[in-house]
């Protein structure tokens, strides 16, 4: 559908807008506590009003939208960078020891609760955005190097990699020139559920007071610090509560978007 | 099957021990003496060491390790370094709340989602399907803690139907249940989307298949053929994913437990985290994690014995 496409990018684009103009502008300093104008609701000098030490919301929320775009980057680039030559290593190589070794790593790390886990490694090392990097990405790995696994092991079997096997060409050589070139939109899907995922993750980490750390700006600790005061300032949390959900909605309907475009068998099984 | 069971039940002990020493591993690796947490920073050195004697922090990793899992087997958890009581008595009264909330939950996101399910297959690509299926796309995005914020907001400190948080216990059951309507809410709305997606899917995948078109041939309307036929069979995805959720469900309360203020089971590993109670850690981690593995295990084996198609392979 295109429409999820359109409404995906117009979102995952508005908040990196956000994100990019917060390094050069935003409307009031962060860092500036204001006491006599906390609290105030939304009006033509705070658009989204003002928290609890009455600094501006939206700047905060711009801010904090740097904070979830890196997180989430960062974390998926982990799972990539490492789960992808995995995943196709243990396809190239089936049924060796490094392909079951990566299967049951992998099943081992996924019946680990990933909260609790990100818990433990943020406990361990100190809260952190990047502990919590660290914890979202190290569960990235798995969910990348299954994908590129089953998906390379499929693509094994085709003419085409029989064709360049004949031609002489070595495993790894037809894995990066033959095999990687077939998964790119697969892997362009799933990079965007794990980044909504990795937002909604950072959020919650944040929440608890195990991912960013103050001064930086988080969205999830926005709400953290706006608990106790949502009975009479409740827009102190709902405006950093419809970020998260714009912002890990429009990652997710880019994710279907991108896949009913870029995958022309989906979308005719679909009509 | 007798050797498949095996195999899987060979991968079954294999998954758990693998487990267990990744657990023990990174609690050795947290920082921070527990003795010295315990005792605070005035202790005397002969006092530090009979409380490490005695918390058997002096033995070495590998006879910790043994001496733990041995208890485990034994059901014998150890004794909690700050509350100073058994952690198998400490799991026991979190699981007291964790349990119902997640049953709560699950009860509640299945509710929802079968009825959505079965509306948007049956009416797919119309109002029906777009409203269920818009629905799901934003009950997926909304982070359940700010979604448990909004019905405190609402149903608590507004309405003042539930109370905001806290657990008064099993004592006065009907109170003990107020308390954790809103809890399951929160939890179930963003699991009920999950479920709705997948049964929605489930059930496209099955009316293209034969059997509906037969049953529609012999007179059901597409409704029907739905309900008798096409819910059936795809059940087993959506069987699989519940039987995950129960366990993320369980683990997955530790934020919402945070917001609620509910002493369940992810408060303790939360705050045991914090107060260094390296053996309250493992243990509930190790819990946790078994459920998962278990949980597992009996979809895949529920899985063949339900679907003839996978038994005869």
């Amino acid at each position: 559908m295109k429409r999820s496409l359109i409404l995906g990018a117009a979102l995952t684009g508005l908040m990196a807008a956000a994100a990019l103009l917060a390094f050069a502008w935003v409307p009031y300093d962060v860092a500036a506590v204001d006491i006599p104008s906390k609290l105030q609701p939304p009006s033509t000098a705070h658009l989204l009003g003002t928290e609890r030490y009455g600094r501006d919301i939206l700047s905060m929320l711009m801010l904090g939208a740097q904070t979830s775009l890196a997180v989430a980057l960062v974390a998926v680039g982990i799972g990539m960078g490492a789960g992808v030559p995995l995943g196709l290593a243990a396809a190239a190589t089936r049924g060796s020891l490094l392909d079951e070794a990566l299967s049951r790593t992998s099943d081992l790390i996924f019946a680990f609760p990933s909260l609790v886990t990100a818990i433990l490694i943020t406990a361990t090392f100190g809260p952190s955005a990047l502990n919590a990097i660290l914890a979202i990405g190290l569960f990235n790995v798995p969910v990348f190097a299954k994908l590129t696994r089953g998906a390379a092991l499929a693509l094994w079997q085709r003419e085409f990699i029989l064709a360049a096997r004949t031609f002489g060409k070595s495993r790894p050589r037809i894995s990066l020139e033959h095999i990687l070139p077939n998964l790119a939109s697969l892997l362009i899907v799933q990079g965007t559920i794990q980044f909504s995922l990795g937002i909604l993750a950072e959020a919650g980490l944040s929440y608890v007071g195990l991912g960013a750390q103050s001064p930086t700006p988080s969205w999830g600790r926005m709400l953290a610090d706006a608990q106790t005061l949502v009975g009479i300032a409740p827009h102190t949390a709902l405006f950093p509560g419809l970020a998260i959900v714009a912002a890990v909605m429009g990652f997710n309907l880019l994710g279907d978007g991108l896949r009913d475009a870029l995958d022309p068998r989906l979308k005719a099984g679909r009509t | 099957m007798p050797l498949s069971l095996l195999r899987r039940l060979f991968t079954l002990a294999l998954s758990l021990i693998a487990a267990s020493l990744a657990i023990f591993l990174a609690v050795e690796v947290i920082p921070g003496d527990p003795a010295s947490t315990m005792l605070g920073l005035e202790a005397r050195p002969e006092t530090l060491a009979a409380l490490r004697a005695e918390l058997g922090l002096d033995q070495p990793p590998v006879q910790r390790y043994l001496g733990w899992v041995a208890g485990m087997l034994r059901g014998d958890f150890g004794i909690s370094y700050t509350y100073r009581v058994p952690v198998s008595e400490l799991i026991a009264d979190r699981l007291a709340v964790s349990l119902p909330l997640a049953g709560l939950a699950l009860v509640l996101a299945v509710a929802l989602a079968l009825p959505a399910g079965l509306a948007a297959a049956a009416w797919r690509g119309r109002l029906p399907d777009l409203a269920v299926s818009g629905g799901a796309q934003l009950g997926i995005a909304v982070p359940n803690f700010w979604l448990a914020m909004l019905l405190v907001t609402l149903f608590a400190l507004r309405w003042r139907f539930f109370p905001s948080g806290g657990f008064p216990g099993w004592d006065t059951p009907l109170q003990a249940l107020r308390a954790l309507i809103l809890p399951a809410v929160a939890l179930a709305l963003p699991q009920a989307a999950i479920l709705t997606r997948v049964l929605r899917s489930a059930l496209i995948d099955a009316q293209g298949e034969d059997f509906i078109r037969t049953a529609r041939a012999k007179g059901l309307s597409r409704g029907q053929a739905l309900r008798h036929h096409g819910l059936r069979n795809a059940a087993l995805p959506v069987l699989t994913l519940i039987g995950l959720q129960f366990s993320f469900l369980l683990a997955g309360a530790i934020i919402i437990e945070q917001v609620f203020y509910l002493p369940g089971l992810g408060q303790l590993i939360f705050k045991a985290i914090t107060q260094r109670d390296l053996i309250t850690v493992e243990s509930v981690t190790m819990l946790l994690v078994c459920a998962v593995i278990a949980v597992t295990f009996l979809t895949d084996v529920a899985h063949a014995l339900a679907d003839p198609r996978l038994r005869r392979r």
